[in-house]
């Protein structure tokens, strides 16, 4: 990939710049709903360990832009891991969970 | 008749013999309001994620059961006037987490033997 100031440049030396498309190296594969492609039409709270994938290490759950679970879904997860927090199962802060 | 499923955590420095009793009574307390019970669970004494009332572990159980939706109130109540109950939800099961719990069912027996 060519350095992003010689790409700005263009190869001109001017005012306009970026007139070719920059090339930034983005994920090919297109993300997925995992619960969708699989099947899931309930995601259990007691199953603390599986929720895990769904959180970041302080214990917050992640976006769908991340994950790339459908929304759907994504309001299921919430629900789920907020059920798991009240039985203590998984904590509400945390440090290093991972 | 709704189906719900209500998972409670027990205070640790109970005796086993308290637990088991305490158990019995909220399972008696269901049966004596026409509960049907489809299935019960004891996880054991298990560590929580995060202290509560300043203990750091519990015992956890789960009841599976068919009630009238008028008598869960009255049954929520038991949990909130025991001391040794230090937790408790209850939610109701449809269509999808009921299948969920049977699938559920059928691994910890299968664990079990």
């Amino acid at each position: 990939m060519a350095s992003i100031d010689q790409q700005a440049k263009g190869g001109k030396q001017g005012d306009v710049r970026y007139l070719t498309p920059l090339d930034i190296d983005t994920k090919k594969e297109a993300k997925y709903c995992r619960f969708k492609k699989k099947g899931i039409k309930y995601i259990d709270y007691k199953d603390a360990d599986f929720l895990m994938y769904l959180v970041n290490e302080q214990g917050k759950i992640l976006p769908r832009r991340l994950t790339g679970t459908s929304l759907k879904y994504q309001r299921k997860v919430s629900i789920a891991i907020k059920r798991a927090r009240h039985l203590a199962l998984m904590p509400y802060v945390g440090d290093l969970l991972k | 008749m709704n189906h719900y499923e209500t998972v409670f955590i027990l205070n640790p420095v109970l005796s086993d013999v308290q637990v088991k009793e305490t158990v019995q009574k909220f399972e008696d307390y269901l049966v004596s309001k026409g509960a049907k019970m489809i299935h019960k669970e004891d996880w054991g004494l298990k560590k929580l994620a995060y202290p509560i009332q300043k203990k750091k572990s519990g015992f956890y159980h789960l009841f599976e059961f068919n009630l009238e939706g008028v008598n869960l109130a009255a049954f929520e109540l038991e949990f909130r006037r025991d001391d040794s109950v230090m937790r408790y939800l209850t939610v109701r099961l449809d269509k999808h987490a009921a299948a969920w719990a049977e699938k559920r069912k059928e691994r910890v027996k299968s664990t079990k033997n």
